[in-house]
């Protein structure tokens, strides 16, 4: 499972969590995101140019 | 949790004083415009403070911004977290909400008292409509934010105006195609704002509902389910005025209708403004560049910045649309309007006025170059005889070669705060 995420504001799309809200079950993988999406915080950047973050342990917060 | 990292840099700084904290708490005499009006009506005996609202927005505001003056000074990039997690910032917003809705039962309830005269209530209408319509500057800087209390706070500040589908279209729409021919909140060099009106009002409630489609899709849901944010964020209006006109009796509903025209048609001249001919080149593969701080007008002007929450800081905004309204600051590169966002409401009001104050100051961003300008296709023919022999003729002393030099640095896009 990869995250991705937006250089322009740091949301990060966790393809574990998904994005239910935007469509996208818990488990959506990045490559069925359309290419067409756009960051649903900021909205300035789109999928193409959102950047692969490394897997990561879980922080507990 | 916020790590031990980020709480030290969000540490209240030593050496620096936020100069207009306490000035936000200005912004609160909009909402409190109603009964302003109420009282200046009472003491003077003068039906005319009924228009107390449009007087401050469209007089007193262009006056202030010329008296006051300009502010470009900017919060040190070292303090901004800490700027953005002080609470009370919040809070001179949220305080907008309880007193625009106080006040609408105000007017309702002298609408409804028979005691003012045919022209008095519009009076009254027009000032509510300054009331809804900034109130969609505060359900703005609350739309951008992540909190979804802040989200819901946000619909509610826009029930008034019946304009719940911005939020949606601000947010996914414009905010995603600002400063593009595909943005019907971004105006075109030649385009009145008498144009500009029909085609942002019906473009963007369009757009607002086709985004909300597609995700609803995504959702395998219909567009007609209470999951659709235009529709729950239109619910609210329809109860507001629903019991409004069960209260006060019908009475009521054509001034609240009057208020809401008038509030969203506020919002609208201020979009016409914010991004004037410009235009975001392309980049190789096609698609348009990131938004940058030269494709937005901005204005340092203290006194509408301080009524509009920074709203004219705007290349800030749109660069990082979740920063939130204290820490924006001002860009060198970013293209300056003349005055504030008030005294330009006012001038977008005659268009021959608006050409001569902002046609040449689009060409000199672009240096000239009418290719890299938004044009209104309608007026292509018209803008090209104008300003084409225009900038043919101030090729030759240099004129244009000047505008040039300047759009080199508004290219770089680079979003260095002026320190």
């Amino acid at each position: 499972m990869s995250r991705w995420h937006c250089p322009g504001c740091g949301y990060t799309y966790d393809e574990q969590a998904g994005h239910p809200r935007e469509g996208f079950p818990a488990g959506t993988p990045w490559s069925e995101v359309p290419v067409e999406w756009v960051c649903p915080d900021c909205g300035v950047c789109d999928k193409l140019d959102f950047e692969l973050v490394e897997a990561e342990p879980l922080e507990e917060g | 949790m916020a790590s031990i990292v980020s709480e030290q840099s969000a540490a209240q700084p030593r050496h620096w004083r936020d100069h207009k904290r306490y000035a936000w708490l200005l912004g609160l005499i909009v909402p409190t415009l109603p009964f302003l009006a109420f009282g200046l009506v009472e003491i003077t005996g003068l039906g005319i403070f009924w228009l107390y609202g449009p007087f401050l927005v469209f007089v007193i505001f262009p006056l202030l911004d010329l008296a006051v003056g300009m502010d470009a000074t900017n919060p040190p990039d070292s303090v901004i977290k800490w700027l953005e997690q002080d609470r009370y910032y919040r809070w001179c917003t949220y305080l907008y909400i309880p007193i625009q809705y106080a006040g609408l039962v105000l007017a309702c309830w002298l609408w409804s008292s028979g005691k003012l005269s045919t022209l008095d209530d519009i009076g009254l209408a027009f000032t509510m409509g300054m009331v809804s319509g900034i109130a969609i500057n505060t359900a703005h800087e609350l739309g951008h934010k992540r909190a979804s209390s802040e989200r819901w706070l946000s619909k509610v500040a826009l029930a008034q105006s019946a304009y719940g589908h911005f939020f949606i279209e601000h947010n996914r729409g414009h905010h995603v195609r600002v400063a593009t021919p595909d943005d019907p909140a971004s105006s075109r060099l030649g385009e009145s704002f008498y144009a500009f009106w029909p085609r942002t009002v019906s473009g963007s409630l369009r757009s607002a509902w086709e985004l909300e489609g597609v995700r609803l899709n995504r959702m395998g849901k219909s567009h007609w389910s209470l999951g659709n944010d235009i529709l729950n964020a239109w619910a609210m209006t329809i109860v507001l005025f629903g019991a409004l006109t069960a209260i006060f009796g019908v009475v009521v509903l054509p001034y609240l209708l009057i208020q809401a025209v008038l509030g969203f048609s506020l919002l609208e001249v201020v979009n016409y403004l914010e991004h004037y001919g410009l235009l975001r080149g392309k980049r190789e593969d096609g698609r348009f560049e990131r938004t940058a701080p030269e494709h937005s007008w901005n204005s340092n002007s203290v006194a509408s910045n301080v009524l509009l929450y920074h709203l004219q800081r705007h290349s800030d905004h749109h660069a990082n649309p979740m920063r939130r309204y204290q820490a924006l600051r001002h860009f060198e590169e970013a293209p300056q309007l003349p005055t504030g966002y008030a005294g330009m409401i006012v001038t977008a009001a005659f268009p021959p006025l608006w050409r001569r104050v902002m046609d040449h100051r689009v060409l000199a961003h672009y240096g000239g170059d009418l290719e890299r300008v938004n044009i209104q296709p309608r007026a292509r023919k018209r803008v090209l005889a104008r300003y084409g022999s225009l900038v043919a003729a101030s090729a030759g002393d240099g004129v244009a070669g000047g505008g040039s030099a300047g759009v080199e640095t508004a290219g770089g896009g680079s979003a260095e705060a002026q320190r």
